[in-house]
């Protein structure tokens, strides 16, 4: 191989600062949609079973309205993603052209995932009055197939960034590739079930939310409510599945990236009897206005207070991730955790009581906006990732500005990319907006 | 043949299908943007709609697919590309996003004002982003994308007359794709006043990319001579046999054997996509780096190759699936988008 020496080169802080942003908005941009495109699937497939199981024509109406915002979603997630992978070697090229080999057999196959995801979507979208009702509902199995298997290749991706597997390093080079050793890394099964789950959380949440709104305008017919009830009791019956998820993710950390676990609860001392910080700021070096729960975090951690957790004096300033973002990111995550559990535990109470929604407005109140709380889970779960292993981009391995492009002039291609994500974000609200008042459906897909 | 040779061969397929479906749905584009007035445009645009909404979604991904196995197959000459030419493929990355958000987006509007501004993004970004993907083309085959970090210049690199021969003559292929399918599909909807205009098109975009092709062979001969020699020589057969090809299906066209004109296009621009790699081979990144100096180690790419096999069991008949069945749909031109 050429020396990889040449791919060596410095890059401005500022232009540094520019890329990470710009990764974290394209990023957090897709995210949403990614969601989206994994859990409105089942959604879709469900209603549209029940449909043909009952012949009750309000599930068809729901599965041909959610079918219109799964177009727009779909396309939306497909370009947005597309940038990323550009983005990979636009910004961030050491890390590819070192790494790219260890790390693209996931890659490769998320692709494969996407081609059929794609395909039969074009069939589910645009042939559903050219199929039999029964091959119409079998053409969506692959695109929920799909979904979920290219979110589990691409997670795997990230989380070899997380711990790094299946190569050695020889004087800095890249030597002894094993790609499927790099696929199944350590840090793969609790970060892939983590974000699955959420997934289908954002898509159950987000989609109640937009009927939880209807319904407390008064508009209580059948359409609505099970429009409302279809998603929420999915996003509801995983929420406890995502908080033993999102504990053996926790685990996981206290094991292999102790400095981000550290991170996420701004612990600086290392030894037994850790304590649990709730919210609070990190200033010269230790956490003030938190709410402290004694021994807290070595009972998470080990079930006895005797538990030794590693703190941040285990690891020199300089490589320590910036603490206040990833505590409050990853204080902000769990909390909005709690409050969906909750929500969920009322809904199953009253459903259990009195075979109806709780009577409270504030439940669908809190309905409404339980989407939104579950992206912002979802986006501050990312920062407390990928900021949470910072300096490094791949963990003990290769920091952050060493991968970076070092082209002159990166500010300029982030303010560009900036201004079409805000044009993009307002386009896409109003044109889902539309959708979902007038329930406009394109001449493929209007009722027989 | 090892390995590498044949992942780059494989890519390389990828990226000849992603020119022929891709290139077209950008095409399609091109024809929206040239299709005139709201009320006059309309057949045609209806058409277009038709003709690449089902199936520009699984086009796209063979772009994906090529990134993903340059990246992973030759990790060096993807990162010296990206990095040097970050400008244009920013700028055809931000076309793609802007085309694909904008085609879903004036589908689902209703109003005409909005299907007037997501319309006009989706044929101006169908326009921009494979003249900067051409862009891109000239900048590697000119030799001008050095191994390493950004080692290139990153202005001069896509600003300069092979990269703007490759940008102009990249949105003219795709033009006359797209017209060369339009007019197929108009004639088998039973629309044969649309089949006529975009006949007509299709004569017109084979003409100029024509003497575009022409007017390039000037430009590389002081441009980027050392492909000009590949060309001249070992790719001489591809390069005649495109132009053949190319002057055959303007007779095709005259003739009204739509079908056939169809096949001559799709084997003219593949001829030239193959003309390109055969005229510079073994060279990746012309002058110095070689595809063997770029390659992964050999277990990576015999793992991609694997992958690639077991993903071409699943996608080839399904990719057939959803083309049998977009050809078979009914067009219906009186109802109301």
């Amino acid at each position: 191989m050429t020396p990889l020496a040449v791919l060596a080169g410095p890059a401005s802080p500022a232009d540094l600062v520019a890329a990470r942003t710009q990764m974290a908005l394209s990023l957090g941009w897709h995210i949403v949609f990614a969601c989206l495109g994994v859990g409105m699937p089942a959604l879709l497939l469900f209603t549209e079973w029940r449909a043909h199981r009952t012949g009750d024509a309000v599930y068809m109406r729901l599965a041909r309205r959610w079918a219109t915002a799964v177009g727009v979603l779909f396309a939306v997630g497909a370009v947005s993603g597309t940038i990323l992978s550009f983005e990979m070697g636009l910004l961030w090229p050491g890390l590819m052209g070192v790494y790219g080999e260890v790390i693209g057999l996931p890659f490769a196959m998320e692709g494969i995932a996407f081609f059929v995801e794609a395909i039969f979507l074009g069939v589910y979208l645009y042939a559903w009055d050219r199929l039999s009702p029964r091959a119409h509902l079998l053409s969506g199995i692959p695109v929920l197939v799909a979904g979920v298997s290219s979110a589990v290749f691409v997670v795997a991706a990230n989380a070899w960034m997380n711990a790094p597997r299946g190569f050695d390093l020889e004087n800095g080079k890249v030597a002894g590739v094993a790609p499927w050793a790099a696929v199944f890394n350590p840090a793969m099964p609790p970060q892939v079930l983590h974000m699955v789950i959420a997934a289908f959380m954002v898509s159950g949440f987000g989609t109640a939310g937009v009927y939880a709104v209807a319904l407390l305008r008064g508009r209580r017919d059948r359409y609505h409510r099970l429009g409302f009830l279809v998603p929420f009791t999915l996003a509801a019956a995983l929420s406890p599945v995502q908080v033993v998820a999102g504990d053996y993710a926790a685990r996981f950390l206290a094991g292999d990236q102790p400095t981000k676990l550290a991170a996420a609860e701004a612990l600086f001392p290392t030894g037994p009897n850790a304590p649990l910080h709730l919210g609070g700021l990190v200033i010269d070096g230790r956490i003030r206005y938190a709410l402290e729960i004694p021994s807290g975090l070595s009972m998470l951690v080990g079930f006895t207070p005797g538990t030794v957790v590693q703190g941040l004096d285990r690891v020199a300033p300089a490589d320590r991730p910036p603490i206040s973002p990833v505590h409050l990111a990853f204080d902000t995550m769990v909390g909005i955790g709690m409050v969906l559990l909750l929500l969920s535990a009322w809904l199953a109470l009253s459903w259990w009581r009195r075979r109806d929604l709780p009577a409270s407005p504030w439940f669908l109140r809190l309905a409404s906006v339980a989407g939104v709380l579950a992206v912002i889970a979802v986006e501050t779960g990312w920062v407390v990732t990928e900021v949470g292993r910072q300096p490094w981009i791949v963990y003990g391995k290769m920091r952050t500005f060493e991968a970076v492009n070092p082209a002159p002039g990166l500010w300029v291609g982030f303010a560009v990319v900036a201004v079409v994500y805000a044009f993009l974000t307002v386009a896409v609200v109003y044109v889902l907006r539309h959708v979902a008042r007038t329930g406009h459906v394109a001449p493929q897909e209007t009722e027989p | 043949m090892d390995s590498a040779q044949i992942l780059l061969a494989v890519m390389w397929a990828g990226l000849t299908v992603y020119a022929l479906l891709g290139g077209a749905d950008f095409g399609g584009g091109v024809w929206d943007l040239l299709a005139g007035r709201s009320r006059a445009g309309m057949p045609q645009r209806r058409l277009i709609e038709h003709s690449i909404g089902p199936v520009w979604e699984a086009n796209h991904v063979w772009l994906i697919f090529v990134l993903v196995v340059l990246w992973t197959g030759f990790p060096l000459a993807f990162a010296s590309v990206m990095s040097t030419l970050y400008i244009p493929l920013t700028l055809a990355a931000l076309g793609i996003i802007a085309r694909g958000a904008a085609f879903a987006f004036r589908k689902a509007s209703t109003e005409l004002w909005q299907q007037r501004l997501f319309g006009g993004a989706f044929a101006l970004s169908s326009v921009l982003t494979p003249f900067f993907l051409g862009t891109v083309a000239g900048g590697i085959a000119s030799a001008r994308v050095p191994p390493g970090l950004a080692a290139g210049d990153v202005v001069g690199s896509w600003l300069n007359p092979t990269s703007l021969l490759g940008g102009v003559l990249a949105v003219l292929v795709c033009a006359y794709l797209a017209a060369v399918y339009l007019c197929d599909d108009a004639a088998r909807s039973g629309t044969p006043q649309l089949a006529e205009g975009f006949r007509r098109r299709a004569l017109l975009a084979a003409v100029v990319t024509g003497a575009g092709a022409l007017a390039g062979i000037a430009v590389l001969h002081w441009d980027a001579p050392r492909l000009f020699s590949g060309l001249i020589h070992r790719a001489l057969p591809l390069v005649v046999l495109s132009a053949v090809l190319g002057i055959a299906s303007i007779v095709l066209l005259a003739l009204r054997r739509h079908l056939l004109v169809r096949v001559a296009a799709v084997l003219a621009v593949a001829a030239v996509m193959w003309g390109w790699p055969v005229a510079q081979y073994p060279a990746m990144l012309p002058p110095g780096l070689t595809y063997q100096e770029a390659a992964a180690a050999p277990v990576v790419t015999t793992t991609v190759l694997v992958v690639a096999g077991v993903g071409a069991l699943l996608v080839v008949p399904s990719l057939v699936w959803l083309f049998v069945l977009q050809r078979r749909m009914p067009y219906d031109a009186d109802t109301s988008g």
